[in-house]
């Protein structure tokens, strides 16, 4: 149900973000997807790849801060209206969200999936049963963006 | 043609700044048998540190003979913490204040009133030398409260019959109404202060026609800045020296010919030795301030390291007067750093990460200067420990280290977070200050 991202600290400086991306494409590792959060000092950058073990083992040999954390994949009907629907499901329910960026969009056209970091992912799913999302499986996830 | 220089003039209160060498030295020598016997009745510290050394105070016979004497050292203030170091009992103590110290405590020093009166006359010398008399108006803008630059120049310049602003330090703009308000013809503060203070007056149009002389001290400034002083704003720039542990200001300070800083050592007795050794220089040689309080009751300093590197200057000066002078101070013999009249260890700076992440980060201290106003910025390596993957997480980090060094150094400084493995590492060992201030 949940997938590993893996959290790398950035300073906020020209080249900061070419380091880890080399390191990884040396490795032969494949970012799926990633996101940069940013302030005016540093930055973070999350990574979602497959094989988490080895690319967490690469960029801390390469001196990087690395941190491992668990988000949720939501598939998502990709049309109008569809991330309020999910988002529908945790109102009023109390769960922060943390944050949310894309495994897949546009996919097939019909769905998209959406990555979502929450501080509890069980009662997150357990919310969004029974709606027009589904939580994907780390397999199917990998799957949606064809790793 | 200019007025005459007012600091050329003989002031009364010098008197004791030109005694007949010979005098002088009869007159240090019966005051140090006298201070260090009372060190060594009534400071246990002292006292042990003669026995291990084998040496009394009947081994004292000529001024010579001190170099046989224990230093007396910043830490020991600390481990003695806080009255540890008092000669005289608290009845008789009038007064006391503190400054940093290096691990977050304070280091306290006392005086008698007695104390306090020589604090004043070397005060009142002090300014007189600079050309002050009654009459003059003198700002202060040197902090008022337990750092001694406040009452210190307060009191030196009202016994002298100045007019005296209490204005302390901060708020630019109301600095700058009185300085031309109340026409104020000298001000005490921190020259970087000043340099910010003419900036402001320029940027608002205002200038202190008024203003002659500047008294500037608690921070190290170079003849650069000096330059730079006198061109911009006219006013004749003197660099006073002092140190709580001693005093306070009034240790040493320029007379007109701005040639080295003449100690009163009718109080305090300097020696200038091997930083490593220990051993006494000749006058002339550069290596660290000793200084010997002759006088001070409630905490005598025997050969009280400053780490304050300089020399002595053996040759006479042109204002005549007979106590010696020593050169400016460029630099320390420890890693110790003076920002905005504030001193700040590395250590303790330690101390303000360590008490946040638990174990001490790699880090390094830079300096920086903005405007006249010293800059500390903290950069700090994010270790796998604290790292975490919310920003709020990381600024509040950031924060807390910042509180903590507020709280530890009580000045404000910037933390930056940066990856690992970025600071500077040198030969295994880190730069842990990179002072960029142009002094």
């Amino acid at each position: 149900m949940k997938l590993t991202q893996l959290s790398l600290f950035l300073e906020n400086r020209p080249g900061a973000l070419r380091l880890p991306c080399q390191v990884l494409g040396q490795a032969g590792i494949d970012i799926l997807s990633l996101s940069l959060a940013d302030t005016q000092q540093f930055g973070i950058l999350r990574l979602i790849v497959k094989d988490v073990e080895r690319a967490r083992k690469v960029l801390e040999e390469a001196g990087c801060v690395v941190k491992a954390t668990d988000v949720l994949a939501v598939e998502v009907p990709d049309r109008a209206g569809g991330l309020a629907d999910m988002l529908g499901a945790f109102e009023g329910s109390g769960l922060a969200l943390e944050y949310i960026y894309p495994l897949v969009a546009g996919h097939r056209g019909k769905t998209a999936v959406l990555l979502l970091r929450v501080e509890e992912p069980e009662k997150a799913a357990a919310l969004l049963a029974g709606r027009t999302v589904r939580v994907l499986s780390r397999e199917e996830a990998f799957e949606a963006v064809g790793a | 043609m200019p007025p005459p220089d007012p600091a050329r003039r003989f002031h009364p209160a010098s008197a004791p700044d030109y005694v007949p060498a010979e005098q002088l030295r009869d007159l240090q020598l019966a005051r140090l048998q006298r201070i260090v016997r009372r060190a060594h009745e009534r400071v246990p510290l002292f006292r042990t540190r003669c026995q291990e050394r084998q040496v009394s105070p009947a081994d004292l016979r000529s001024l010579e003979d001190l170099g046989r004497f224990p230093f007396t050292l910043k830490t020991d203030l600390r481990d003695t913490y806080p009255f540890g170091l008092f000669a005289s009992p608290m009845e008789e103590i009038v007064r006391l204040h503190a400054s940093s110290g290096t691990t977050g405590k304070p280091t306290v020093v006392a005086y008698t009133q007695a104390d306090l009166d020589v604090w004043t006359e070397v005060m009142v010398r002090a300014f007189a030398a600079c050309g002050l008399h009654r009459g003059d108006v003198v700002q202060n803008a040197y902090g008022y409260g337990l750092f001694t630059g406040g009452l210190g120049a307060h009191y030196g310049a009202e016994a002298l019959g100045a007019t005296v602003i209490p204005i302390s330090g901060g708020n630019t703009d109301r600095q700058i109404m009185v300085l031309q308000d109340f026409a104020v013809t000298a001000i005490c503060c921190t020259p970087s202060y000043f340099l910010h203070l003419a900036e402001r007056a320029r940027e608002l149009g205002t200038d202190f026609s008024k203003l002659r002389a500047g008294i500037f001290g608690a921070e190290p400034w170079s003849e650069a800045m000096r330059r730079r002083i006198e061109a911009d704003t006219g006013v004749k720039a003197y660099d006073i020296y002092g140190l709580s542990e001693i005093v306070g200001p009034g240790v040493g300070i320029e007379c007109f010919a701005q040639s080295g800083l003449h100690i009163f050592e009718d109080h305090f007795y300097p020696e200038v030795v091997d930083p490593v050794t220990g051993a006494v220089l000749p006058d002339g040689a550069e290596g660290e301030l000793v200084l010997t309080t002759l006088s001070k009751d409630a905490m005598p300093m025997i050969r009280y390291r400053t780490r304050d590197v300089t020399a002595l200057i053996p040759e006479p000066c042109a204002c005549g007067r007979t106590i010696r002078r020593i050169r400016r101070i460029g630099r320390r013999s420890d890693d110790m750093f003076i920002i905005r009249g504030v001193n700040v260890f590395p250590s303790q700076v330690e101390t303000a990460l360590l008490a946040v992440e638990g174990t001490l980060p790699h880090y390094q201290i830079v300096l920086t200067r903005e405007k006249g106003l010293d800059e500390m910025e903290v950069r700090v390596e994010v270790t796998p420990e604290v790292f975490s993957d919310q920003i709020r997480a990381l600024e509040a980090l950031q924060h807390k280290l910042e509180q903590s060094l507020d709280h530890t150094l009580g000045i404000r400084a910037r933390v930056t977070l940066v990856g690992p493995r970025t600071l500077q590492r040198s030969e295994g060992k880190a730069q842990r200050v990179v002072d960029k201030r142009q002094i």
